[in-house]
């Protein structure tokens, strides 16, 4: 059968991306940042995760102002990369698994998780930034990917608590999947980050640490964040660390922490990176 | 009718992207994602003007566009996600377009974020 066995939680800043795509990983602004990512990417080439259900929003990409999805579950065989402005990323297509994103998709909803199903959906830096922080410059990427987008541009975003709950769902259902599957739950984007308004640049490290220790083992008490207080100290941009609730709920109660990182800045943003182990050989609940 | 009051209003210099906003900022927003169409981005850097009026986006969002007023867009409900689409065709960063919305140039911005960022707002 299948299981969620890994958690990744990371940034998906695009400058981050572009520095991968142009090879500039060593150079010296970049390179604290991408130091800190060859453990991840050791860990996975060993980990090797069959498919990825991968939590990221969606910037104007896919989605516009006439449709805004809260849950978006790409249920493709491949997603387009999309063109954001500058034309597409230069990067492998988006492989999905469908039969696994249909088994999702339709379980999630009776379970009264009512997600949105697509097909047609170009997918953005948000989704595609984490695969390279990953997998580096792969011909054709390692893991199969379902790509989840979750509103967090159109206020309000789910709360955490549903995330938190989503991921719960997300955990049992691949557990009934009748194939053997590894797979891992990416959340993506955060840490604390503010692109807009007179506070650009809002940076708050004592809250990122903070959310990381409490994500390893008292991940319930960041389901308690208000969206208000999100907002306020992790910056108007940092409420996408919703995403990471998703990745925490799918992976049981006890976990085990592989890695973590953190870095100031990757341009207007303080970057997280952290790889948890599922403990948990059974569903959560 | 004035906007109602919600406790993230009090929250400094940062422009919450709710459904008030997105009612005043959907013709703007949509016409800034039109720009994820290259022949579009050809239109709009030919005549900006026009491209606005097409769209159909108030008078005061024209200017803002016109004059890259990022601040006064956010006013106006634009999100800066799709705001962002416009600097993009000027070849400009984030750490730029921050600078700007902040009062700083794009050197002490970047600088101000390899500090650890701005912690006092």
């Amino acid at each position: 059968m299948a299981e969620v066995a890994y958690g990744v939680a990371t940034s998906h800043t695009p400058s981050i991306g572009v520095a991968i795509d142009n090879d500039r990983e060593e150079e010296p602004y970049w390179a604290p940042l991408f130091h800190g990512y060859e453990a991840g990417r050791k860990w996975i080439a060993d980990a090797e995760p069959d498919v990825i259900i991968l939590a990221y929003n969606d910037h104007a990409s896919a989605f516009d102002l006439d449709l805004i999805p809260t849950f978006a579950l790409g249920v493709a065989d491949e997603f387009p990369i999309a063109d954001e402005g500058y034309g597409p990323r230069d990067i492998p297509i988006v492989e999905g698994h469908s039969e696994l994103a249909w088994h999702l998709a339709e379980s999630l909803i009776l379970d009264g998780f009512d997600m949105t199903i697509c097909n047609h959906m170009p997918v953005d830096h948000g989704l595609t930034v984490p695969l390279s922080i990953m997998y580096g410059k792969p011909d054709r990427w390692p893991a199969k990917v379902i790509p989840l987008a979750v509103n967090v541009i159109q206020y309000p975003p789910p709360t955490g608590k549903r995330c938190w709950d989503l991921g719960q769902a997300i955990r049992r259902i691949v557990h009934d999947f009748d194939e053997d599957l590894k797979v891992a739950v990416f959340g993506t984007g955060g840490m604390s980050h503010q692109l807009q308004g007179e506070r650009a640049g809002w940076v708050n490290t004592p809250f990122d640490k903070e959310f990381l220790d409490k994500l390893v083992d008292d991940p319930v008490a960041l389901t308690r964040i208000s969206h208000t207080r999100l907002l306020s100290d992790a910056g108007s941009e940092g409420i996408e660390l919703v995403m990471w609730l998703i990745m925490r709920g799918a992976l049981g109660r006890n976990v085990r922490e592989v890695h973590r990182h953190y870095h100031v800045p990757a341009s207007n943003t303080a970057a997280g990176l952290m790889i948890l182990e599922s403990e948990e050989h059974t569903a959560f609940l | 009718m004035a906007r109602a009051r919600r406790d993230y209003d009090d929250i400094p210099g940062t422009y919450v992207f709710d459904g008030e906003r997105h009612r005043m900022g959907y013709r703007l927003n949509m016409m800034c994602m039109s720009l994820n169409d290259p022949a579009n981005r050809e239109q709009f850097k030919t005549d900006e003007a026009g491209y606005c009026d097409r769209h159909g986006i108030t008078p005061e969002q024209k200017k803002a566009v016109l004059e890259r007023d990022w601040l006064e867009l956010l006013r106006l409900g634009g999100n800066i996600y799709y705001i962002y689409k416009v600097a993009i065709i000027d070849g400009v960063s984030f750490q730029h377009v921050g600078g700007v919305m902040s009062g700083m140039t794009e050197e002490e911005f970047k600088q101000m974020m390899l500090d650890g960022g701005r912690n006092d707002g």
